[in-house]
């Protein structure tokens, strides 16, 4: 149809302006609709780099309620920033409906254009898309959440006080990493329900909470005691959810903020489970729209050498022994994987027919729709990591023992060692191995209410020392005293820590 | 599908600015100390300006519940280049290059000092608060000093409010002379042959009509010239200058000898720099000397001047002597408001006191604007600061004194100073 008449060059040069961001984007937009990518409207918002750097504080978030560790973010960012040391990011972009691209106003056009398809198509579309994002971010809810949130704890600031709200926010910031569900699925984020339903939900928990809690009459007691089973039933992974149903002292306001820092913090979730999969799949997509669009002839050869040193820069791996060295790239890695399953739809070996026998010659847009809706890093790298990929990147796995004097070479890339080494490499992507597992085990109903945490320990890894300040801050929260003990792999238990809660928090 | 660009370039900048101000409040204890360092650091002349300080990481770090390395961890790392299975190898991984790496991640990330900026206005405002500053004078000080506008001549831009009449019309006449000027000289002599022709000819002449036709085109093209042009307009000029339009000298005396030690001597520093600081708001140009003195004294530079120590006793005099000689030599014309700020930690010769007394009234005290004397001593007070109480009682508003303990002290020194000007 008009295909014809659009094959005219796209703008040039470095200067940006907005009509020629409008053309680029129509330009990458067609081509993604050919490539049926599917995206939520987008929105591109050109900001300054000061703009960034506040936006970089926030996490990236239009608005964001106030707390001290934001403006510490941001005089650090500020401050490397001035001096040369860190270059902004090029784009942040927002899971939301529609997704938010920044497009940063130092940038020259051809960044413009790679901000547009690597965010706004690429990311954009692995928001909608993929499960884990589905199942517990609401595209459309986020921003208006962030304002009731925002609103909320403006307002509790006022009634309450900044300081003692500052302190809540501290407790509930220590505990955010372990304020997530990792398995269960959650329910829908609106604002409407939230409004709507908030003060019903804090009369209801507080009933709930003073039932739990309530004193009973001597006589009763002893039955009670023995009627009463473990509490809670199931130990508690989540501990923030813990403290917002269960802890005893909380005012409702506490409570209300507990549950706006775990629903942040569960809306994050997902970007950290997926960031292999999510930075490469956006890689992949814009290195695919905009070498296509060269193909047709739209882009100068101009363009695309500015295109590509960007790119290559941003997924260069350096081997483990060079001084760039800082883990492996998930960028690298990737766009590295989303390429290999493209080649291995489209031009298989006899060593992926054997190794992936249910994807090797498929349709490879159907089969990346389907890796990227139904997986997450750790699963991902477990599915699709080929053998080529392992010898291309010379992977190899290092078994560091603490008791051994010696490092272990576990694997490396051969024969022997792919799957152990795949397997490996996806338990490094596992956050729940990264992260410790502490568990609400106990709390002693009937005697002095204190809490017990549990970690389970794995692999003998040790407890970061700075759990001492975090257990305080749990203190704080739960009113009474807290315990944190560990299990080994044995069985055995051995307390790490006590604290008593100073002050217990009356209206 | 649809797509919106906004330009949110020009929205609000400071999203980040509560955020960072509730950063500073809570970290105020931490970031105060590294004031106080930085302002030992500073000469006083700098110090109305923003401060890169740092302040220790471990204080503001966000806790959370993590796992230390120890136990057991498998490692996938890219690029081998010389590893098989089965091998075993020496800690750390990849040799020396490695050990840098691991030797700063074992004190953890974020341990190292926390660096940041502070605005002018935040630093400021932090060292005010040391000082227990009045609100009032805080606001003083710390306002951007302010312009009035005077005329400066004229300009060919302008607004048509603006525009000088007389300028323009000389202007537009300089222009009319200087165009018209050729044609007139030609009109002259053309009606001069015309005349003299006439004399001969007749009326109708074909020559005399010639004349008549040129001289009428003269006529034409000098009333051409235009009255007045764009070209001509002039408009008054008006440019910003600094409120504070007079200049003042800033004497230094400070007692050096040994019982001064760094301490003392950086409480007599803030004294100074709120002395400056003062100046700075109300005089255009300011010279700061400095005179520091035991028996005999000398005037040095800034850095010699807090951070040499010499040891003896103490002669007050010598000091004023030589603040006496410098007025005399290099300020005396009326143009300079003279301030004076000394510190010391009240020893002094008893002979002496008087004789500083006698300087004080007699030479240096009707040339002062202000006169501030600060006693850095825990002890009692002793001759100097009992002949300067003397002085105190007839020079209220020039003089003032104070003994000092901690810097919260030095403010009423100034009071009168403030109160007068605010």
């Amino acid at each position: 149809m008009a295909r014809k008449k659009k094959l005219a060059m796209l703008p040039q040069g470095s200067e940006w302006t907005l009509p020629a961001i409008t053309e680029y984007d129509e330009a990458i937009g067609e081509v993604a609709q050919r490539y049926r990518l599917d995206c939520y409207p987008h929105q591109l918002e050109l900001i300054s780099a000061e703009q960034m750097m506040d936006a970089y504080a926030s996490i990236g978030m239009p608005l964001y309620y106030h707390h001290w560790s934001f403006g510490k973010h941001f005089l650090a960012n500020e401050n490397r920033y001035r001096r040369g040391q860190m270059g902004l990011a090029y784009e942040i972009v927002i899971n939301s409906d529609p997704c938010i691209a920044y497009l940063m106003e130092e940038n020259t056009l051809t960044m413009q254009a790679l901000v547009i398809a690597h965010a706004a198509y690429g990311h954009n579309s692995f928001f909608k898309g993929n499960h884990l994002f589905k199942q517990w971010t609401s595209a459309d809810a986020i921003v208006d959440y962030l304002v009731f949130a925002k609103n909320y704890i403006a307002n509790c600031e006022e009634r309450y006080g900044e300081e003692t709200v500052e302190r809540l926010l501290d407790a509930c910031h220590a505990l955010s990493n372990l304020g997530v569900d990792r398995y269960k699925r959650s329910p829908k984020l609106s604002l409407e329900k939230e409004k709507g339903r908030q003060k019903e939900r804090e009369d209801y928990l507080q009933a709930q909470v003073n039932d739990l809690w309530r004193t009973l009459p001597p006589a009763l007691e002893k039955k009670a005691v023995k009627a009463e089973k473990h509490f809670p039933e199931e130990p508690e992974e989540n501990l923030l959810y813990f403290i917002e149903k269960s802890a005893p002292l909380l005012e409702p306001w506490q409570r209300e903020i507990v549950r706006i820092v775990r629903k942040i913090g569960q809306y994050f979730y997902p970007q950290r489970q997926t960031q292999v999969m999510n930075e490469g799949w956006a890689c992949f997509w814009h290195y695919t729209l905009l070498n296509t669009l060269y193909d047709e002839g739209r882009l100068s050869d101009g363009f695309m050498f500015e295109f590509l040193q960007s790119h290559t820069s941003v997924i260069y791996q350096p081997p483990y022994n060079s001084k760039w060295y800082s883990g492996i790239n998930p960028y690298a890695l990737g766009f590295a994987m989303w390429t290999d399953i493209r080649r291995i739809c489209e031009q298989p070996t006899d060593e992926d027919r054997a190794w992936f026998p249910d994807i090797a010659g498929s349709d490879w847009r159907e089969t990346f729709d389907f890796a990227m809706t139904n997986f997450k890093d750790e699963s991902f790298i477990a599915q699709y990591l080929s053998p080529k990929l392992m010898r291309d990147f010379r992977f190899f796995a290092v078994l560091d023992d603490d008791q051994r004097a010696k490092l272990k070479i576990d694997a490396i890339h051969d024969e022997r060692g792919y799957r152990e080494l795949r397997q490996q490499l996806s338990d490094q992507y596992n956050l729940g191995s990264r992260e410790p597992n502490i568990q609400v085990w106990d709390v002693d109903f009937s005697g002095d209410r204190s809490l017990t945490l549990r970690l389970f320990s794995y692999m003998r890894r040790p407890l970061h020392e700075s759990y001492d300040a975090v257990l305080d801050h749990m203190a704080t929260l739960w009113g009474f005293t807290v315990r944190l003990e560990a299990v080994a792999e044995d069985g055995s238990v051995v307390p790490i820590a006590e604290r008593m809660a100073e002050k217990r928090h009356h209206g | 599908m649809t797509v919106r660009i906004i330009d949110r370039r020009f929205d609000s900048k400071n999203k980040s600015s509560v955020n960072r101000s509730r950063f500073i409040r809570r970290f105020k204890g931490q970031i105060r100390k590294a004031v106080a360092d930085a302002v030992s650091k500073r000469g006083i002349r700098d110090i109305d300006n923003g401060e890169k300080i740092s302040i220790p990481g471990h204080d503001i770090a966000e806790p959370q519940f993590s796992l230390d390395h120890g136990g057991v961890w498998g490692q996938v790392h890219p690029g081998n280049d010389r590893f098989t299975s089965g091998e075993e190898v020496d800690r750390p991984l990849g040799g020396s290059r490695g050990r840098g790496k691991g030797a700063a991640s074992k004190d953890g990330e974020g341990m190292d000092d926390f660096a940041f900026t502070l605005t002018r206005d935040e630093f400021l405002d932090i060292f005010f608060d040391e000082l227990a500053l009045p609100n009032l004078v805080k606001r003083q000080l710390a306002k951007v000093e302010e312009y009035k506008r005077v005329r400066a001549g004229f300009t060919s831009t302008g607004v048509p409010t603006n525009i000088s009449l007389t300028r323009t019309m000389r202007g537009a006449a300089g222009r009319r002379i200087a165009i018209g000027g050729p044609y007139a000289a030609q009109l002259r002599t053309l009606e001069k042959t015309l005349e003299e022709l006439l004399l001969t000819r007749a009326d109708d002449d074909p020559e005399v009509e010639a004349l008549r036709r040129e001289i009428a085109v003269l006529r034409a093209r000098i009333a051409a010239i235009p009255f007045i042009d764009t070209f001509d307009l002039r408009y008054n000029n008006r440019i910003r200058v600094p409120q504070p339009t007079t200049q003042a000298v800033m004497f230094c005396l400070m007692d050096v000898s040994g019982s001064m030690d760094e301490a003392k001597k950086n409480i007599a520093k803030r004294f100074f720099m709120l002395l400056y600081l003062f100046l700075d708001r109300n005089y255009e140009r300011i010279d700061v000397v400095f005179i520091r003195h035991h028996t005999s004294a000398e005037e040095v530079d800034e850095d010699a001047f807090f951070h040499s120590r010499e040891s003896g006793g103490t002669v007050v005099s010598s000091a004023l002597e030589m603040l006496r000689d410098i007025i005399r030599e290099r300020y005396a014309s009326g143009s300079w408001n003279i301030y004076v700020a000394q510190a010391s930690d009240g020893d002094n010769w008893n002979d002496d006191s008087p004789r500083c007394r006698e300087l004080l009234t007699e030479t240096i005290l009707p040339a002062c604007q202000y006169y501030a004397y600060i006693e850095v001593t825990d002890g009692a007070p002793q001759n100097l600061w009992e002949e300067y109480e003397r002085l105190a009682a007839s020079y209220p508003d020039h003089f003032a004194m104070q003994r000092i303990g901690n810097v919260a002290d030095i403010y009423p020194v100034f009071r009168d100073l403030f109160r007068k000007r605010a």
